[in-house]
């Protein structure tokens, strides 16, 4: 067996590596996943990233990896048919200076979970920044969705946190979802190791 | 449910909460991970490849008119995983500051001078058999506020995908021999001095260039299988 390199910070100058568009190179990331084209309901997910204090982090980055409206993922390890609505389905954004960012997509459909069990629609985030020594992993899933009841991984959250992995209609913004990622605090989000 | 991917090697990652590295005090989290099978959705991840990147962006020291000044490097290695498996196609991402220790970046204020001629940011894409190359100039030691006369010792930062959503790691990649070692948090935040090492590349004559450049070696192990072997029946 090999062992593992560690993981170690982005640091705060992590937008020269992770968004070199900003410095002259082709940008090949962006935070809109879905192009306007594709089928499926359009969504734009905003949110900041907070630290223990309330402050919103601007040296953080968000990356987002999820499934087409139909459920199924750009990948080989998906051996399902692929659909005509098929993408990508990966998002990088960084945040602003007062820890906002935010991912425009369409609502992924439901994915296989363990054991035949459904997976409701989420999404997968990884939280890179300065002062984060290795990545962190949260899920977004949609605040009313039915599917939410019988998810298997939600169950495995306590339930007085799975809000906390809520994304939530905004009342002023049609399509708009809102979800704060909270590194410590009262409201501190679930991170998963899987 | 059994793993596709190892657990094990998790131990080599420093933790969240790391206090002499003073960012992290407000930025780990408190409570415990949630344990969760891999699904298919950690089992895919992001496909980029070499239809994305330019072959000239692995040259750090062509992206300007004139030469940047330092030491001009050749840094080559494999991407693996646990199992010792190549990594193909997958893509890297770099980046670093000058010979005199500055970032090119907005929030950067050390008193170093910017070269006109260096950025610090390229990509490369893993070949066939899991190799990459990238050609740069050797970075400076940096200061920084995190507590009295703090210095980073020289490294640069490598970001890669791997095969799937777990296999995502973003390092630093340091020098053989820095005597700014004993003195930096962020490097012993990984609190096992043999994985430390890991984090530090070779000397590599082989790669060395006759009257152009110094190489170094630096293989990257990714998550890789889990050990333990399915069920038979």
């Amino acid at each position: 067996m090999m062992k593992r390199t560690p993981s170690q910070t982005v640091g705060p100058y992590l937008h020269l590596g992770l968004t070199q568009g900003i410095f002259g190179a082709p940008e090949i990331f962006s935070p809109a996943v879905a192009d306007s084209g594709l089928a499926g309901m359009h969504i734009r997910i905003e949110g900041r990233v907070l630290d223990g204090e309330g402050v919103g982090l601007p040296d953080a980055l968000i990356e987002t990896w999820q499934a087409d409206s139909e459920g199924r993922y750009a990948h080989p390890a998906d051996v399902r048919p692929p659909t005509a609505n098929s993408f990508r389905g990966f998002g990088r954004c960084p945040t602003a200076k007062d820890g906002s960012f935010y991912i425009a997509t369409v609502k992924p459909g439901c994915v296989p979970g363990p054991n035949g069990t459904t997976q409701a629609p989420h999404i997968n985030v990884s939280v890179l920044a300065r002062g984060v020594l290795r990545r962190l992993f949260t899920r977004i899933y949609f605040a009313g969705d039915p599917a939410n009841a019988k998810d298997p991984i939600l169950a495995l959250v306590p339930a007085d946190r799975r809000d906390t992995l809520l994304a939530k209609p905004d009342p002023k913004a049609p399509n708009v979802l809102r979800i704060d990622i909270c590194l410590q605090g009262m409201n501190e989000t679930v991170f998963f190791d899987a | 449910m059994i793993d596709v991917y190892s657990r094990a090697g998790n131990t080599a990652d420093p933790p969240s909460l790391s206090p002499d590295y003073r960012s992290t005090v407000l930025r780990a989290p408190t409570r415990p991970l949630v344990i969760i099978p891999q699904t298919l959705s950690e089992l895919t991840g992001p496909v980029y490849g070499h239809s994305d990147v330019g072959s000239g962006e692995a040259d750090l020291t062509r992206q300007h008119a004139r030469m940047p000044l330092g030491e001009r490097i050749i840094v080559n290695g494999h991407v693996l995983d646990e199992a010792g498996r190549a990594v193909p196609n997958t893509l890297v991402e770099i980046w670093q500051c000058n010979a005199a220790g500055r970032y090119i970046h907005e929030t950067d204020q050390h008193p170093a001078p910017l070269d006109p001629n260096f950025t610090g940011a390229g990509r490369v894409v893993t070949d066939a058999d899991g190799h990459y190359q990238f050609t740069t100039i050797k970075p400076g030691a940096y200061p920084w506020r995190n507590h009295h006369n703090a210095w980073r010792p020289a490294h640069i930062h490598l970001s890669l995908f791997g095969p799937s959503f777990l296999t995502r790691l973003v390092t630093q990649m340091y020098f053989p021999g820095d005597p700014l070692f004993p003195f930096d948090p962020i490097y012993n935040s990984v609190t096992d001095a043999k994985a430390r090492e890991r984090m530090v590349c070779r000397f590599d004559m082989e790669t060395t260039k006759p009257e152009w450049a110094l190489g170094y070696s630096f293989d990257i192990v990714l998550r890789g299988p889990n050990a333990t072997p399915p069920d038979s029946d």
